[in-house]
Parts: structure tokens; C-alpha cells; sequence
């Protein structure tokens, strides 16, 4: 059996031109067909000698792998003809005896139910026609866009980033780029983002030695490590020492360019883990995890519902609760209505002294040092991910961020706008302006809805969700009033940012759904939304001023 | 002098003196005002609000503004303005939205006047109303303007720019009602003070952020702004359409802007990030700074003309804490470093040389030959007297045309269209390729490229008709005969060289020595040029030494077994006729400098004694097996080194990827790269775009390669409004439509769309001609009789 013509390629599908995408899906089937026939043909004879075992268990490893592949696409391809032909294929190689994978879990996502989530099939012409960008470009429709496209003008502008940092022009060769990412994602240990990349890095010829670890990957790559680090969980550690090191390196020395071009990636991918936490991203069908070739009877779980104590008991005790409580979150609602008009009646009549403002600061970033109790336990990362990726013995107990001191980073005095849009527009030129874009379309995006409320003005809670952000990162506004964010955010919503932005891999299920219970899930979208901006954006100005610094 | 003059008098007897100076600050600054006096500075920033007074020899603080015990946000100033009629009075911003001013004659120690806390946001700017005593502006991030009476306690009017923030705003000094803001969305704004209700003007000045603007003090309505997007713009707002009159590019984002006094057309600017600089333009001249001022050390955020009527001091304060007097003339000016002198030549060996006018006229006496260059044109600009660097901008152009016809480039062209470079067999690519030459009239390289079938193909492909054409037929005569063809031919191009090179230091010497007609030109200076070395190196080598060599050799002198050792090892079945066909001449000189000369030669033209040794002692070894084609590759790559030295890239270029891998790894990446892009350059300059992407794709060097793989992108306009079409696929955003359709098969065309001129109908290439086999009428049924060219 010769293996060349059994070489699987599934760049057909990703044409816009549906006879292009049909000669591609009818080989893939034949493809598929005769590797089912030589497996059917090797069972049938009983007597084989021992050493066709692994043989033959490596083909049929290969055929689950294109089965896989064939699930997601039969449900998560934007193209019909491609769907179905997918699914037509599975069927008759059902039809063969050959067991097929179905998927695993409960949709995109483990938090929102998937009859709130947009089916791929019912999406809209603008929704269709990102959807097609998206899987032309990577030739997949993965679950952080079925979940951003609640939100379709972000996404918009989330897709035409990424596509630009990981495949258009840059100082980066391709797989450095998702090597990269998966350094990035792999901090805070999500598998799902480590999973898609490594795929990818491997698609774009990446060396699979460096992902047995960071120390198999070269000296330049290894430099970056220290920095991937601080700046996941301490940014403002970050000193133009640490941009030195990795501009004097002699020969594995970065250039600026390539610097800023790594710096945003990280940063990219280290909110997208955010986002991927904070709205339960589940495995893609076609990865490990997401899907099961085990007849349905078996009880179904995943492996990160476990490591996340997300038990289907839990979702059910959670689901009782919330139906009690429906009258008390109500009023959450209505409370929290009341709060945003009075401190827009109020706003002119009492001024808080100086001190006052001052102190309120201090205490916001202090408590959000402060580690939240039940939540904290050490999680020993048993994934596989920690095996690709250095030292989590370092991270979590000295990274906590408990009674840590954070300077005080004053936005004024640098800013994104003016700053860090200048810098990284001049060394990586059209990135300043995507990232600007993606910033102002995610602080500025509003449906003038809050719940069931409709015409509400929300930017004094989106600013306050912002600052709060940014105030955990040490960055304070002078022309805002911390107090505001006291009123705004109520205890369990506070728990969920500071667990999405600081350690998102200890997103529960439960925090998802005990904050803002009365709001539709397209809003705890939203604010996800504002999380990993903010994050990205706070991220990023450290990183920036140091390299400012640098340059001075 | 003259200045100095004109200042005292626009100062009334007072002439500003001092020099260039700076003082340390305690803490980086971030705006800075000077008092109407012109003997005082302001400086605030976040933890600073000082008075400095500005004496002859340095800066002495005399007031420190902040006072208090504890550091309060309203001192953390984002601006500072001094009031231009009242001494005692200045504002300030601050970063937490307060407005303060401050009255220096009020007895107590803390000066501060007035609080305005109306802005919910940052506010950016503060300015004075030039003329009015107690009304300022104030402009904030949340998007308001204010505007304040100082005999009251909040503000009068308010101003919504509808927009995220405002960044400047300046009332006009000529129309006492008017003032300009500018905004984060990169729009600027015009006011009328009494009219709060609508903007009276609003046009996007720039590309992202306006961050300042600045209204020239005598040019009644002209503006100018300096945007994120590194450009200062000068606008006319006399005109009912603001009208862009100037624009000047830096080199980062421009933070402030300040119209130099009594210079119409300066203005200085500094930027807020990266560069630390600040630059004095001349509008009109916006490539090159007036002037350059390079003292900080981090970015400077404030500047300010020391006096209204003083063009010579500037004063700036940095982030890097210190405060600075500039002097102008202590300056320093980017154009004496500029190269004031441009070269170019064109395409057909028009040489172009502009230089300053006293250089011209200088090195023309200096040296003779310049009267025997052929049509010199002299091209002189006539000069503004009222534009700077007049001195330096005065300068001479010459350009030096080739012959008409002797220059002519036609050769390259063709053989650049005709040369089949891939695609068939190297013996047929060999064949094709000498047959172009041969035509076109180059026998030197036809004669190569049969070499280099001989060389490499197999000897079944291998016929006599095809090595008829050498231009000696003899077989001993034909060397010296051909080398005094040479000779002759070689000394003009030689000539014109070196006179070449000597004017401007690379000419493309493939434009000359090729020039047939040119004339002879002796050299009058006898200073060797790099370029003429090779050519002449080539003759020595080729007459003195090979010739004289091989001359009193006879044919039978040579070693009677040799023609059986040399045949095999070429591999020629067909004795006779290698015997019958001397190899070209030109091959042989090619080859000269190697000692390795091919079988044939050695046959044909009497081989020197120490080349058939060395040839025998190969053979021996190597009588069965064919001579590997490695054996010529060093003299392959010779030849083709000699070619790229003579400025005949597309020879080396073409035998390059002809033979590909037989070759290719006998010349380093670098060579090959430069040889590639040069090649590629020439072909791009006469427009021969589809030759040159052939030969970026056959090029195997990676840089190269790549070149036609970056920015691959083609953006599409809709053929309907012209609006850029979005990644939306192929339906326009705006008019719904999708774009140009095929008339034929009613899809949209993707590819070469070709369309009628008459009815602007049109389609597919392949459906069109399809189409217009069956019928002339136009296939969107107009009813026109479609022609197509």
C-alpha cells in the first residue's frame, strides 16, 4: 500500500469554488474508502502474522484520524455541499463496519448550552461570508469563533488580526509564529489553544523535536521564556533589562521587529487562553478530547470537565439554582440599573478629595492581589500541555499574585493611543493599526441592551469592567473614579474577571454562571470580550514602555 | 546680522541675547509656556509646575507652583498656558479633568486661582484667548470643549466635538470669534465661540489621531495640524473647502506643532514618540529639515518660540527632565549633510548628473575631457530668491545622451522575449537560445551557447549543421584571425568604458560594449577605471598570452594520439566532423584564463603543449567513461563570471537557470543572487514584467524567489462606485452588487476581464473569443457590434 496516494489533502475544501471543493471531498472519500477496504481485508484473514499488529494498528490509527476530521467538518464546515458529502462519507463507512467517531460534549462551548450558540448553517450572509474567511484561512471553523460570532463586528476585526499575525507579512517565520502561540498558550496550560497550534505548527513544517519543550527549540526561542513568563502573570516586572537580553543575545539575538512581533503574539494568546477559559471553550471535534469513538451508552465526560470539576452533577445542582434564584437576579438587574443612574444623577455633586480618589485605587488593585479563598488550591496540571512547556513548578505559587506590590503605572504618562500605537505601528507597520481597531471596536461595542433592559447606556459599566481590568494590572486613570467600580461590580462578578484575566485556568463552570445570572450569554460574551482586550492592551503597554525604554 | 537688526526693531530697542542652553528639571515635563515678557518659562508636567526665568547664561528657578503637603492630581498637569496679555495669569490642565488657573500676584504662597471641575476626562489643552483677558478654552478626552469666564465659577458654553476625545484646541489669533479643535478620530473641528450649538466646519485631517494644531500668527486662516500618522499638514481655511497646501512627512507621530515667527514658511515640530528631535521645516520644502535641533535625550513634549517677533530661540521641555533655549544658529542643518549630488542613468545609456553649480563648474576646468562628452544638456533651475538654502539649492543637471541608434538597447529586448529558458531540453534550449544570438547579431554568445551544448548534451543530439555557423572556418588560421576581429571590436567598446566610468563610476558597460557604431575615444586621462581592468586583462590574456602560445604551433605538432584520447572523452561519434568544425573562437577566449580547453579546441586550434598534457593526462584515466560535464564547470562558471563582468547579466543569468543544477553550485548564493536581481532590475525597466516573473520563478536562490511572494494581494475597487470591495468575496458592501459580471456566462469574472470599448460589455477572455467566433454582436444583447483589438 503505498502511502503517497493514501497523502489526505484537505486544502480543496477550503476553496470558494464548490467544483474545486468536490474533486477534493471525492478523493478524500476514496481515499478513505480504500484504506477501510485494506482494514476490512486485514481482519478477515485470521491468521496474520504477529508483526502485522502495530502495522495494522497504526492504519487504523491513521483512518480514526481522518474519520475525526470528517466529523468536524460534517458539522463545523460553512459549506453545505461539504457537510454533507461528510457526513454521506461517515455513513457509509459505518455502513462497512468501521466504528465512527461521534462528538464529545455539548457544543462550542461547556458553559453556554448549544442551542443558544449559532448553528454553522443558519448564519446569516455576513456571518456566512466570515465564516468562509475563517475556514479558507485556516481551514477550520474552531469554537472560539462559533462563540465570538455572537458578536460578529468584533469578530470581524479578531479574525483579520490573527489571520494578519500568524499568515501575512512579518518578521517572523511561520512556525515560530504558532510556536510561539503555544508557548504563549501554553502558560496558562490550555490545551485547546496548544492542541489547534501544534497542528498547525506541524502543518507549516515546524520541527515536532521542540514540542517535547521548550529546551529542544532554539536558544532564541528559549531567550523568549522569561519574558512569556512575567509577562503572563507579573507585567509590570518587565524592565528594558529583560528587552536587552533579547536584543544582545549575539547570535540569538531578536531583532526589534521580530521583539514586537513576539511581544503581540504572546500577548494575543495569552488573552485568547483567557477567553478560551472564560467562556469554556470545549475541544475541537477534531482533536483529542473532542470526540469519542465509544458507543454513546458508555457515560460520557471530558477530561477538562474533571480538572475543572465540572461534573455533569455539578451543571445540574447549578441549573436547579439558577432556576430558584430567577426573582433575586432579577433584582441584581434592576440594582444594578439603579446604581449606573444614580452615579450618572450624582456624578456632580459630592467630589471626592484627592486622598480620597488615591486611596480607592489603592485599594481596588490591592484587593485584586488579594487571592480569592475557596478557588485557590493548588491545581497540579496534569495535561500534557505542562509536559510540552517548562517549568510549572515556577509558575503558580510564586506567581500568585497574593500581597504582591504593583506600582502604579500612570496612563497618561503612556498610553496606548499615542504611545504604543506609534511604536508598534513604526516596527511592525499595519499591527497598530489592527490592534487599534480591535481595541476601539471591543471598548466601544454596545447593543444598548442590559438584560431584558433595552436603550441603556452602558458605557460607564463597560468603562468600569476596563479600568478594573487595568487596575489589577497597576494601571490607573487619573480622570476615573475607582469608587464607581465598587458599585458596578458586585462580589462574584469580581471573582470571575480576576480569575479570567489572573489564572484562567481555574475558570469554573460555577463562576460562569453565578455572576450576572439574569444577563443572555451573548453578554457574558461581551464582557469576555472586554477582558481579554483589556488584558491584551494592558499586556502590551508594559511591554511597550519597556521597549521605549530600551530605545531612549 | 541682518536678523538681529530686524528683531530689535519687531522688539522695540529690546534684542533678545543668550545662547544655547539647557537646566536640569526634577521631573519630566510635559507642556511649556513662555510669559509675554519673553523672560520666563512655565514648565508642568505630572510631578512638576515651575517658573523658570531665562537668562543670559542659563535658567534660574524662581517660583515652584506646587505647594501643598500633599501631591494632589490637580497639580498632575497635561498642559500649561501663560496668558499673552496679562503677566500674572496662567492655566493649567490636568490629567484628572480639572481646569486650574493660577494668579502670580496673589500675596499668599499658593497661587492657584480658580477650579474647574467640569470635565469628566483627562483634559488635554488649555488656551488663553489672545486678545480677551478672562476666556479660556479647554479641551478634554470626553469629548467637550468648555469655554470658561474668569470672573465666573463655572463654565459659559460648552462645545460636543460628537466625537471620543479632543486633543487640541487653539483659538485663531486673526478672527477673534474662531477656534480650531482637533480629535481623536482625525478629524479638525472650527468654532465659532458664540455658537455652541454646531460646528461651523469639519473636515479628517489625518489618518488617526490629530494631536495638535496651530494657527499661523500672520497668514490669516492657515492651520497647520500633525497627526499620529507622521505627516503635518498646512491647510487653507480662507477657502469654502478647507484646501491641504503643505504637507510634510516625519518620521513619527507628530506631537506638537508651532509656526516659527517671522518666518512665513517655518514651523517646528516635535514627536511623541521614538524620535527625540525637534525639526524646524520649511513647509515648501517638506523632504529635508530647515533645521534640527538634537539636545534631549527622550522625547520632548513641549515647545515654544521665546518671543513672538524672535525667530532664533526656541525653547523645549523633554522627558527627559531637562528644559531647553535653543539658538538657531547654533543648529544643526540635515541638508549640509545631505549628498548634493544625485547620479541616474537611463535605460538606452543616458547618463544624468546634477551637482551643486560650484562643483559643476569647478571640476569642468579642472578636468578637459568634459567638452568631448557627446550632447551634454545643462538644465538650471531658476531660483526663488525668496527661498531658503538658496545658496545650496542652486544646482546644475547634465545629461549625457548616447548616439542615437549606437546606445540602442533593442538587442536586450529581444533576446530577453525570445530566450526560452525552460521548458524543452537543454540541447534544444541551447540551440533556440544561440539561434536568438545569432540573429540578433551577437556571434560571441550564439558561439557560447553552443558551447554549452556541446559541453553538457549528450553527443546524439549533437549535428553538424548546427556548429556550421563559427565565424573562422579554417582550422589553424582561424584563431589570430578571429582575434584581431576581436580587437577591433573590443577597443571601442573598451574606450567608451572607461570614459564612461570615469563620469559617473557604473555605467552599465553592456551598453557599450555592444554599441557598434561608437566611435573611438582615446582616453585623455590615463587614471585605469575598476570597470576597464576586465576587458583589457581579458585581451592581454587572451592575445599576448594565449596567442603567442599557440601561434608557432603547428597542427602537426600536435600529439598525433590526442584526437583519439580527446574524442571519447567528449563523447563525439562523428570524428570528422568536430574536425570539420572548428569551435568558436570566442569560446576559446572565454575559456582563455583556464587551462582547461575543450577537445574540439585542442583540434581545431593547435593546442599549446601544457594544455594537451593536462588534457592527457585526463584522458588517460577517463578513456571509457565519458569526461563528467564537472570538468567544464569551472570553466562554465569563468565564462559566465567574465559575461556578468562586462555587464551582460542576461547572458549569465540565462545560461544560469539553462543549465540549473549543472552549474549552480559552482557559484556562490551571493553572486547568483546579485547577478538574478540586477538581471531582474534591467528587466523591469523595459517594462518586460512577464520575462522577469519567468525568471523569478526559475531562479532558485531563496531571496529571489520570494520576490514575487510578498504582497500578492490585489485589491478591488466595484466597477460600480468605486468603493473598495472588503473580504465580503465578490459582492460589493455598498451598492449590493456583485462585481463585473461576465456578459457571457453571468458569473463574476475573477481573472483577465475584457470588455468592448464601444458598450463597456464584457467578460471572461475565454468567453468573449468563444463568443465572438459565432457572433460580432455584443453578448449582453445591446445590440453593438463589438470590436476587439
Amino acid at each position: 500500500m503505498a502511502e503517497g496516494e493514501n497523502e489526505v489533502r484537505w486544502d480543496g475544501l477550503c476553496s470558494r469554488d464548490s467544483t474545486t471543493r468536490e474533486t477534493a471531498m471525492e478523493n478524500i472519500r476514496q481515499i478513505i474508502l480504500r484504506k477501510t477496504e485494506y482494514l476490512r481485508s486485514v481482519k478477515e484473514t485470521p491468521y496474520r502474522p504477529s508483526e502485522d499488529g502495530p502495522l495494522n494498528a497504526v492504519s487504523l490509527d491513521g483512518l480514526n484520524k481522518l474519520l475525526a476530521r470528517l466529523l468536524m467538518l460534517s458539522k463545523r464546515c460553512p459549506f453545505k455541499d461539504v457537510r454533507e458529502k461528510s457526513e454521506f462519507i461517515l455513513k457509509s463507512v459505518q455502513e462497512l463496519g468501521i466504528r465512527i467517531p461521534r462528538p464529545l460534549g455539548h457544543g462550542p462551548s461547556r458553559f453556554i448550552p448549544e442551542k443558544e450558540i449559532l448553528q454553522v448553517g443558519s448564519e446569516d450572509a455576513q456571518m456566512h461570508a466570515l465564516f468562509a474567511d475563517s475556514f479558507a484561512a485556516l481551514g477550520r471553523l474552531d469554537n472560539i469563533t462559533l462563540v465570538m460570532v455572537f458578536h460578529p463586528q468584533y469578530l470581524e476585526s479578531f479574525l483579520k488580526t490573527q489571520h494578519y499575525l500568524l499568515q501575512m507579512d512579518g518578521p517572523l517565520p511561520l512556525h515560530y509564529r504558532h510556536y510561539i502561540g503555544i508557548m504563549a498558550a501554553a502558560r496558562h496550560q490550555c490545551s485547546y489553544l496548544v492542541n489547534l497550534h501544534v497542528n498547525d505548527f506541524l502543518h507549516v513544517g515546524g520541527d515536532p523535536k521542540w514540542l517535547n519543550g521548550l529546551e529542544n527549540a532554539p536558544q532564541k526561542l528559549q531567550n523568549l521564556g522569561e519574558l512569556n513568563k512575567v509577562l503572563a502573570h507579573r507585567p509590570w516586572l518587565i524592565t528594558k533589562e529583560h528587552i536587552e537580553g533579547l536584543l544582545k543575545a549575539e547570535e540569538h539575538s531578536w531583532s526589534l521587529a521580530e521583539l514586537v512581533h513576539a511581544v503581540v503574539l504572546l500577548t494575543h494568546y495569552h488573552s485568547l487562553a483567557s477567553f478560551t477559559f472564560g467562556c469554556g471553550i470545549s475541544p475541537e471535534i477534531h482533536c483529542d478530547g473532542g470526540h469519542t469513538f465509544r458507543p454513546p451508552s458508555v457515560s460520557n465526560y471530558c477530561i477538562c470537565d474533571i480538572t475543572n470539576g465540572n461534573h455533569n452533577v455539578d451543571e445540574m445542582q447549578v441549573n436547579s439554582a439558577g432556576n430558584i434564584s430567577v426573582s433575586d437576579s432579577f433584582f441584581e438587574v434592576e440594582a444594578l440599573m439603579e446604581k449606573m443612574r444614580q452615579l450618572q444623577e450624582c456624578k456632580d455633586e459630592e467630589e471626592a478629595s484627592q486622598e480620597e480618589m488615591a486611596s480607592r485605587f489603592e485599594i481596588e488593585k490591592r484587593e485584586s492581589m488579594c487571592a480569592f479563598s475557596s478557588d485557590d488550591e493548588e491545581v497540579t496540571p496534569a495535561r500534557d500541555v505542562s509536559r510540552h512547556f517548562e517549568d510549572t513548578s515556577y509558575g503558580y505559587k510564586d506567581f500568585s499574585r497574593h500581597g504582591m506590590h504593583v506600582p502604579t503605572f500612570r496612563v497618561q504618562d503612556y498610553c496606548w493611543e499615542d504611545h504604543g500605537y506609534s511604536l508598534v505601528n513604526r516596527l511592525y507597520p499595519d499591527v497598530g493599526q489592527l490592534i487599534d481597531e480591535k481595541f476601539h471596536i471591543a471598548y466601544n461595542l454596545t447593543y444598548n441592551t442590559m438584560a431584558m433592559h433595552k436603550d441603556v447606556d452602558t458605557s460607564m459599566l463597560r468603562r468600569a469592567i476596563w479600568n478594573y481590568i487595568h487596575c489589577m494590572f497597576g494601571i490607573r486613570y487619573d480622570d476615573y473614579d475607582y469608587g464607581e467600580i465598587n458599585q458596578l461590580l458586585d462580589r462574584s462578578f469580581k471573582v470571575y474577571i480576576k480569575t479570567v484575566v489572573c489564572t484562567p485556568e481555574k475558570v469554573t463552570k460555577r463562576m460562569y454562571d453565578s455572576f450576572w445570572r439574569q444577563f443572555k450569554h451573548s453578554e457574558k460574551v461581551h464582557v469576555n470580550l472586554l477582558l481579554i482586550e483589556a488584558r491584551m492592551q494592558a499586556e502590551l503597554l508594559y511591554a511597550l514602555r519597556a521597549i521605549t525604554r530600551y530605545m531612549t | 546680522m541682518e536678523k538681529m537688526s530686524r528683531v530689535t526693531t519687531a522688539l522695540g530697542g529690546s534684542a533678545l541675547t543668550g545662547r544655547t542652553m539647557h537646566c536640569h528639571l526634577d521631573a519630566p515635563a510635559n507642556a511649556i509656556s513662555v510669559c509675554r515678557d519673553a523672560a520666563q518659562v512655565v514648565v508642568a508636567g505630572r510631578s512638576i509646575f515651575k517658573i523658570y526665568a531665562i537668562e543670559e547664561e542659563q535658567f534660574v528657578e524662581k517660583l515652584n507652583l506646587r505647594v501643598g503637603r500633599k501631591p494632589s492630581l490637580n497639580l498632575s498637569c497635561a498642559d500649561v498656558v501663560w496668558h499673552q496679555m496679562d503677566e500674572n495669569l496662567l492655566a493649567t490642565a490636568a490629567t484628572n479633568g480639572v481646569v486650574v488657573t493660577w494668579n502670580l500676584g496673589r500675596p499668599s504662597r499658593n497661587k492657584q486661582d480658580q477650579l474647574f471641575t467640569e470635565h469628566k476626562r483627562t483634559v488635554n489643552k488649555v488656551c488663553f484667548h489672545p486678545t480677551e483677558a478672562h476666556v479660556l478654552l479647554s479641551g478634554s478626552q470626553d469629548g467637550f470643549m468648555k469655554c470658561f469666564d474668569l470672573r465666573r465659577k463655572d463654565s459659559v458654553s460648552t462645545f460636543s466635538g460628537q466625537s471620543e476625545s479632543v486633543r487640541d484646541v487653539q483659538f485663531s489669533i486673526r478672527d477673534y470669534f474662531t477656534f480650531a479643535s482637533t480629535f481623536e478620530n482625525g478629524n479638525v473641528q472650527l468654532w465659532d465661540i458664540r455658537r455652541p450649538d454646531r460646528c461651523e466646519r469639519m473636515f479628517t485631517a489625518h489618518n488617526g489621531p490629530v494631536f495638535c494644531c496651530d494657527w499661523h500668527p500672520e497668514d490669516r486662516g492657515w492651520l497647520a495640524t500633525g497627526g499620529r500618522d507622521k505627516m503635518v499638514k498646512v491647510w487653507d481655511m480662507t477657502t469654502p473647502r478647507a484646501k491641504e497646501m503643505h504637507c510634510v512627512q516625519t518620521i513619527a507621530s507628530v506631537a506638537r506643532v508651532k509656526w516659527r515667527p517671522e518666518c512665513r514658511h517655518h514651523l517646528a515640530t516635535c514627536s511623541m514618540m521614538v524620535d527625540h528631535n525637534i525639526y524646524v521645516w520649511d513647509v515648501r520644502r517638506p523632504f529635508v529639515p530647515a533645521a534640527m535641533f538634537e539636545e534631549h535625550r527622550d522625547v520632548t513634549t513641549g515647545i515654544a518660540w521665546r518671543h513672538p517677533h524672535d525667530p532664533c530661540f526656541l525653547l523645549s521641555g523633554s522627558k527627559d527632565s531637562t528644559l531647553c533655549q535653543h539658538l538657531f544658529r547654533d543648529a544643526s542643518q540635515p541638508v549640509e549633510r545631505a549628498n548634493p549630488e544625485g547620479l541616474c542613468y537611463g535605460l538606452f545609456g543616458d547618463v544624468a548628473f546634477a551637482a551643486k553649480d560650484s562643483l559643476v563648474a569647478a571640476e569642468s576646468g579642472r578636468k578637459p575631457y568634459a567638452g568631448d562628452r557627446r550632447h551634454p544638456i545643462f538644465f538650471k533651475r531658476k531660483l526663488d530668491p525668496a527661498e531658503p538654502f538658496s545658496g545650496l539649492a542652486s544646482s546644475a543637471l547634465s545629461v549625457f545622451e548616447t548616439e542615437p541608434g549606437g546606445g540602442s538597447m533593442s538587442w536586450f529586448v529581444d533576446t530577453a522575449e525570445r530566450y526560452a529558458l525552460a521548458g524543452r531540453p537543454l540541447a534544444e534550449l541551447c540551440d533556440h537560445n544561440a539561434k536568438v544570438a545569432r540573429e540578433l547579431g551577437r556571434n560571441q554568445v550564439a558561439q557560447t551557447w553552443t558551447m554549452l551544448r556541446i559541453i553538457y548534451c549528450s553527443p546524439g543530439l549533437v549535428s553538424s549543421a548546427s556548429l556550421n555557423h563559427s565565424v573562422g572556418k579554417g582550422s589553424s588560421c582561424g584563431l589570430p584571425l578571429i582575434n584581431s576581429f576581436n580587437l577591433k571590436d573590443m577597443t571601442p567598446g573598451l574606450g567608451s568604458e572607461t570614459r564612461l566610468d570615469r563620469s559617473k563610476g557604473d555605467t552599465r558597460s553592456d551598453t557599450v560594449l555592444l554599441d557598434s557604431s561608437a566611435t573611438l575615444i582615446t582616453n585623455e586621462d590615463n587614471e585605469e577605471t575598476e570597470g576597464s581592468d576586465v576587458p583589457a586583462d581579458y585581451l592581454l590574456g587572451d592575445v599576448e598570452g594565449e596567442e603567442d602560445e599557440l601561434y608557432p604551433l603547428d597542427p602537426e605538432h600536435v600529439h598525433p594520439e590526442e584526437p583519439e584520447y580527446v574524442l571519447p572523452q567528449e563523447a563525439f561519434p562523428l570524428r570528422h566532423e568536430i574536425l570539420d568544425t572548428p569551435s568558436g573562437p570566442e569560446h576559446l577566449q572565454d575559456k582563455a584564463d583556464s587551462p582547461h580547453v575543450s577537445g574540439s579546441e585542442a583540434d581545431a586550434a593547435s593546442l599549446a603543449p601544457v594544455d594537451s598534457f593536462s588534457l592527457l593526462s585526463i584522458s588517460h584515466a577517463l578513456y571509457d567513461s565519458r569526461l563528467p560535464s564537472d570538468f567544464f564547470s569551472v570553466l562554465v562558471c569563468d565564462m559566465l563570471r567574465f559575461y556578468a563582468e562586462q555587464g551582460d547579466v542576461q547572458m549569465a543569468v540565462s545560461v544560469l537557470i539553462v543549465l540549473g543544477e549543472r552549474v549552480r553550485k559552482d557559484i556562490d548564493e551571493q553572486t547568483q543572487e546579485h547577478w538574478y536581481t540586477s538581471y531582474i532590475d534591467l528587466l523591469q525597466r523595459f517594462c518586460l514584467w512577464n520575462v522577469s516573473n519567468e525568471v523569478v520563478k526559475l531562479s532558485t536562490s531563496r531571496a529571489v524567489s520570494c520576490l514575487n511572494q510578498a504582497s500578492t494581494t490585489l485589491h478591488v475597487n466595484c466597477s460600480h462606485c468605486k468603493r473598495p470591495m472588503s473580504s465580503r468575496g465578490w459582492v460589493c458592501d455598498r451598492c449590493h452588487r456583485c462585481a463585473s459580471m461576465c456578459a457571457v456566462c453571468h458569473h463574476v469574472v475573477k481573472g483577465l476581464f475584457v470588455w468592448c470599448q464601444g458598450c463597456s460589455h464584457g467578460g471572461h477572455l475565454q468567453h468573449i473569443m468563444k463568443w465572438l467566433e459565432g457572433s460580432s454582436h455584443c453578448p449582453a444583447g445591446c445590440g453593438h457590434l463589438c470590436e476587439y483589438s
